[in-house]
């Protein structure tokens, strides 16, 4: 059972790869519970894929891809809360247009590209075990960051999340704190990439935060259990990938998914909806 | 709690020539009266009429579009948080994981600052605040949990955690039990004696000219501004009301069914 659990770490790779899917994991968790809570499921899926042009654009000019992916990140942030701020165009609207253009936009560069096929499949599902000593540094320095941020601003962040309304009447600069969470969002979906990939980035952050929800209605208690469930599910979504020959990323998100089933039908609410399901069967 | 420490100065109110689109319409047009200290004021209108717009406005939520709103004497921003908001109850997310104790505590963010933790003092307000709306033994518990007029108490709490000088509730009296209405009431009386200036929102007119000693009646425009005899005169109940209204034995009775705003708005 011991050698079971430490095969994996006999690779210097999959050491490196279970550090940042462990960081990862606890990062996309602390920061989906402010996606959860205001709703910006949708709007964390679009960052995601809104990238794949700075990320190209990095590629072709021969940049750092982070660096690029990042810069786009924070600038579709920006813009979706540029064009629905004013209020003349709904939130989702905004997100839809910017999220499909910025796309089209990556698919256009990277349609010129004949190489790189492979390289876009790691962009789209991540490539945990490919994780560089430098990428490691990179990940671990920009989640400290992150981290720390949220820890400074929790008190600022709860109001403007829970009360807009309160937080303008406290004059809090409310526009400033708000694209504050975007930039944070945008870091979190970037050092997301290697691990998990553009496309499954979204049910990192939303899923154990969905799953601590269930739980509790306490904001630090729900944060808690939400990193608990992605760092869990990063490290045995790690082991299934190595055990099983699954690709890693997929495989963390199912294990983050079968939390979640398993917190939604033990919670109080789960149970209520298991006794009328077993009632109308009867 | 004495008057000194909720408010050292007691606000002047002023709305000069005021007017204020939401979703691109005129939601209150050319508004303009001024509320003295510490007065208890009823702003009543039809649905639509802007009473919402109004609060909005007077805690800056909503841009001017023209006028100016002056408190002290002084334009809107200038003050840190005298101006405290209810919100109406379908505007909280009551879902979200936070307790009651945790809510009201968010009334001294304004003082507190954002790194340091909250001081003796502010943990003494939050709990006589608590008190003072008997809702002390829920102060653990997850807002979600709590009925409609407990729920309430929460908010009214927090207005009054927040020291305000002026106070703005928003339709406190529809849809909640007769306790809290009764404990809102109370708590108007309390204020009158620290002097905070109130503004309450409602659709019960009775209560309007019966509790209050001022009444503002509002339709887009200020059709009338006064004491309650005063504003309560058949021709302006009509000219805000249009057809919502009926007079039966000289009782008036308002009805709020049937989006009466649309026919007046195509009326104009």
């Amino acid at each position: 059972m011991i050698d079971f659990l430490w095969l994996p770490f006999s690779y210097g790779f999959m050491q490196r790869g279970f550090a940042a899917a462990v960081i990862v994991g606890g990062l996309c968790a602390l920061v989906g519970c402010y996606v959860v809570l205001r709703s910006m499921a949708f709007m964390g899926d679009a960052m995601a894929h809104a990238i794949l042009p700075g990320i190209a654009i990095a590629y072709l000019l021969g940049g750092n891809l982070q660096v690029g992916a990042l810069i786009a990140a924070i600038a579709v942030a920006l813009g979706i809360g540029f064009f629905s701020q004013e209020g003349e165009i709904k939130e989702d609207t905004a997100i839809g247009i910017l999220f499909s253009a910025a796309l089209s936009l990556g698919v256009a560069l990277i349609s010129r590209i004949r190489t790189y096929a492979v390289d876009l499949s790691h962009i789209l599902f991540g490539d945990v075990l490919g994780v560089s000593p430098a990428n490691l540094i990179l990940i671990g320095g920009l989640a400290a960051a992150v981290i720390l941020t949220v820890i400074i601003f929790y008190r600022p962040f709860l109001v403007v999340t829970f009360d807009p309304v309160l937080a303008k009447t406290l004059r809090m600069p409310t526009g400033l704190l708000r694209n504050l969470m975007l930039v944070l969002l945008s870091v979190t979906i970037v050092i997301s990439l290697q691990t998990v990939g553009i496309g499954l980035v979204a049910a990192m952050l939303v899923t154990p935060a969905a799953a601590a929800y269930m739980l509790t209605r306490r904001l630090p208690v729900m944060m808690t259990y939400s990193i608990l469930f992605g760092v869990l599910s990063g490290i045995i979504g790690l082991y299934l990938s190595y055990y099983l020959n699954i690709a890693s990323g997929a495989s963390i998100v199912l294990v983050a998914t079968l939390i979640f089933l398993a917190a939604y039908f033990l919670s109080p609410r789960g149970r209520t909806l298991r006794g009328r399901l077993v009632r109308s069967r009867q | 709690m004495t008057p000194s420490e909720i408010s050292s100065e007691t606000a002047r109110l002023e709305l000069d020539h005021v007017t204020v689109s939401y979703n691109g319409h005129p939601a209150l047009d050319d508004v303009t009266f001024e509320v003295p200290h510490g007065a208890q004021v009823a702003v009543v209108g039809p649905n639509g009429a802007g009473k919402s717009t109004l609060f909005k406005a007077l805690v800056g939520l909503l841009p001017l579009r023209r006028g100016s709103i002056c408190i002290h004497g002084q334009p809107l921003g200038q003050h840190k948080d005298c101006v405290a908001y209810i919100p109406q109850r379908e505007e909280v997310d009551w879902r979200f994981p936070v307790t009651v104790h945790d809510v009201v505590m968010m009334g001294r963010f304004g003082k507190v600052g954002w790194m340091s933790r909250p001081s003796a003092k502010d943990q003494a307000i939050v709990k006589r605040s608590l008190e003072q709306m008997s809702i002390e033994k829920l102060s653990s518990r997850p807002i979600g949990d709590l009925s409609g007029g407990q729920q309430q108490r929460v908010f009214l709490a927090r207005a009054l955690a927040q020291e305000p000088h002026i106070l703005l509730m928003d339709e406190p009296f529809t849809a909640v039990d007769a306790g809290t209405q009764e404990a809102t009431l109370h708590l108007l009386q309390d204020l009158k004696q620290l002097q905070v200036t109130v503004l309450v929102s409602t659709h019960d007119l009775p209560m309007a000219s019966e509790r209050f000693e001022k009444v503002i009646l509002l339709n887009h425009r200020l059709v009338a501004y006064g004491t309650p005899a005063e504003v309560f005169s058949n021709l302006n109940i009509s000219a805000a009301f249009g057809h919502q209204v009926l007079y039966l034995d000289g009782a008036i009775i308002v009805d709020e069914c049937c989006a009466p705003d649309d026919e007046t708005r195509r009326a104009q």
